[in-house]
């Protein structure tokens, strides 16, 4: 039997304080996630209960009870309370590799009350400065690896108080601003936790739109009562489960369901800090004993690609239940694993600014391969017209559209008052993704109803790319697109147009692909570049990229009657 | 391949990979045996463009099935991985 017990009875009888009340705050007015993860689990009397199992590079190992995650986590809140002076509500961001120390910054940022910025250990100059500027960032935790880049940054950053330094210091020396923190040389038994209202804002994750720069998700305390209960019914984690979610807690996954709703369930859960590879995820799973696995369909396609017979040299018996997230999962990827794990993956739907799973193949459902599966328990989602934003026929390709109100929805877009209003229509919030509905209620993904490129699960926007791409020596204009890959399900492809000094070739084209690569992130940078003599344009200059990714895959090129020179 | 080759890729690809993925004061003593992808000094995305710039330096074509991130995953896998093309 499964957490969720009846799908259908769920609904009837659906109350948000299901939630409050499996996490003790049913009559309660304030509370704090950082203390709902840590502090709380200690108190229920499950303090040396594993929280972490911590496999880093080089094989190097760590395990972290509940208690350790509490006492760590609290070290951090002091710190930035009691030493550093930071006031609840400023914010505070993250930048490191999947350390212990960024899941312990994480809870303790939260504690202190301030808002956590958690960024992508990849993303270089641009993407770092655009988020920091933003959110005018008072400290950023960080460790000896990524302080160089933050350095760099220093002087177009007045409003940065402190450079925390942590992990292992050798051969560290501090600079301006900096002071370190080594968690083992700290012990705050006790520190007493910012009482956040619901709204308090607690996390700021950014995310790519077509237009302008990475937008700033607001979300507030609140949220926890979707992570949590979309993490004990749609994850179905138990007290005795070992889970694993390989997302990092730079993207929304690595933070809701790589941090929040585990350790507010009291779960075990495995972080592996280095990047993908097949044979070392398989002998993560075997060594550790994972019975819950939460990842993404790019990895299960690069899985896949690896065949079966490596899977048989591992003794998986203990996995239990499988969930993706990202992009949508290929029907052939459900009906790999299931010949291959016995059990099915369970794709979910959700993206930054919702926080928390909203539709989903929940346990126990008929999975039909490919589709979202239905909006869960407390959610109402619709395919709209995108005329009218009223609901279309069944079958009917739309735009998908969720009625607000839960309590994980981002608050506001930061500083974006414009776009966040953009956002809702009619009573429904706009998702940005197109879909339709079965006759059996299933969701379908159709794709984007924007430029945003998702490359491997993560939104790239292709504005930040074409700025970017300017900036080179070469580029007189340029355009970026998703092109479809088999893995990533999209990828990068820009088109440039080269000022007239200059000459197409393969070495300038490699030239072009590291300058986006060091500039914003891996993710940003083309996997593919084409060299065109112009772009086409609408009269008034604007780029028309759907006539480029026409070109590529085949599909309709639409009304040309705006298009320049045609 | 005979030994000078193999010497001559490892130094060129040692270099490209200190230029492109390793920042002016890393501290990092690139061998030809330091993991890349599983060291964290070379991203699954940034192998694309790594990739690229072997086809492109010896003139050769890899499939991407044969481009994963365990042949990627140090100098010495990568030399491995083109003596079936040079």
């Amino acid at each position: 039997m499964y957490n969720i017990g009846s799908y259908e009875e769920r609904l009837k009888n659906f109350d948000w304080n299901i939630a409050k009340k499996d996490l003790g705050i049913l009559d309660r007015s304030t509370w704090n996630i950082g203390e709902l993860c840590s502090d709380r689990i200690c108190r229920m009397g499950h303090g040396s209960r594993v929280a972490m199992y911590w496999e880093g590079h080089g094989g190097k190992t760590a395990t972290y009870t509940f208690d350790e995650l509490r006492i760590h986590s609290n070290g951090f809140a002091h710190l930035l309370r009691n030493t550093l002076d930071i006031q609840p509500g400023e914010r505070v961001y993250v930048f490191m590799d999947k350390m212990p120390e960024l899941y312990f910054a994480f809870l303790g940022i939260l504690k202190a009350g301030c808002i956590v910025s958690p960024l992508f250990s990849a993303f270089q100059e641009d993407s770092l400065l655009t988020r920091l500027s933003d959110g005018e960032a008072s400290a950023v935790i960080t460790t000896p690896k990524f302080v160089k880049r933050i350095r760099k940054l220093l002087p177009r950053m007045p409003y940065i108080k402190h450079i925390v330094v942590t992990n292992d210091l050798t051969g560290y020396s501090p600079q301006e601003k900096e002071i370190v923190h080594q968690v083992d040389r700290v012990h705050v038994a006790h520190f007493e936790s910012f009482q956040a209202d619901p709204e308090t804002p607690s996390i700021l994750h950014y995310t790519s739109g077509t237009t302008g720069k990475p937008k700033g998700a607001q979300h507030v305390h609140d949220s926890v009562l979707s992570q949590y209960l979309t993490t004990k019914w749609i994850l179905d984690l138990r007290p005795d489960d070992v889970y694993w979610c390989t997302a990092d807690p730079g993207w929304v996954t690595g933070t809701s369901y790589g941090i929040i709703g585990p350790w507010c369930t009291g779960v075990t859960q495995v972080v592996f800090e280095a990047g993908f590879r097949p044979r070392a995820w398989y002998e993560i799973l075997e060594k550790y004993g994972v019975t819950v696995w939460y990842t993404a369909p790019t990895a299960i396609r690069m899985l896949m690609r690896e065949g079966d017979e490596i899977v048989r040299e591992f003794d998986l018996s203990k996995l239990r239940h499988l969930c993706s997230v990202g992009e949508p999962l290929n029907a052939e990827a459900v009906i790999w694993s299931e010949k291959v794990f016995k059990k099915a993956y369970h794709d979910t739907w959700w993206q930054t600014e919702t926080g928390s799973i909203m539709i989903a193949n929940y346990p126990g459902i008929k999975i039909k391969p490919g589709s979202m599966g239905k909006p869960i328990p407390g959610i109402t989602a619709a395919v709209l017209d995108p005329a009218t934003y009223t609901e279309v026929p069944e079958g009917e390709t739309g735009l998908l559209a969720l009625k607000p109100g839960w309590p994980s929805m981002f608050r506001s877009y930061r500083r974006n008052p414009l776009v966040y209003e953009d956002k809702f229509r009619n009573g429904w919030y706009i998702t940005g993704d197109r879909s339709r509905i079965d006759r059996e209620g299933y969701f379908w993904f159709v794709g984007r109803d924007d430029d945003v490129i998702n490359t491997a699960g993560h939104l790239v926007s292709p504005f930040e790319i074409e700025s970017a791409l300017l900036e080179h020596e070469a580029v007189a204009e340029s355009a970026a697109i998703g092109i479809p890959d088999p893995i990533n399900m999209e990828v990068v492809k820009a088109f440039v147009a080269l000022k007239p000094a200059f000459d197409p070739s393969d070495d300038l084209s490699l030239k072009i692909m590291n300058f986006i690569r060091k500039k914003l992130s891996p993710l940003a940078m083309p996997q593919e570049i084409e060299f065109v003599d112009s772009l086409p344009k609408t009269r008034s200059g604007k780029i028309m990229r759907r006539v480029l990714r026409a070109q590529e895959t085949g599909e309709p090129i639409g009304d040309l009657s705006t298009l320049e020179n045609d | 391949m005979n030994e000078t080759i193999r010497q001559q890729l490892e130094k060129e690809i040692l270099e490209y990979v200190a230029m492109e993925f390793l920042e002016d004061d890393d501290d990092i003593d690139l061998v030809p045996d330091t993991p890349l992808i599983s060291g964290g000094i070379v991203d699954s995305f940034s192998m694309v463009s790594l990739k690229r710039f072997l086809e492109k330096k010896y003139r050769i074509s890899i499939p991407d099935a044969q481009a994963t991130p365990e042949a990627f995953d140090s100098v010495n896998n990568i030399i491995h991985l083109l003596e079936t093309f040079i």
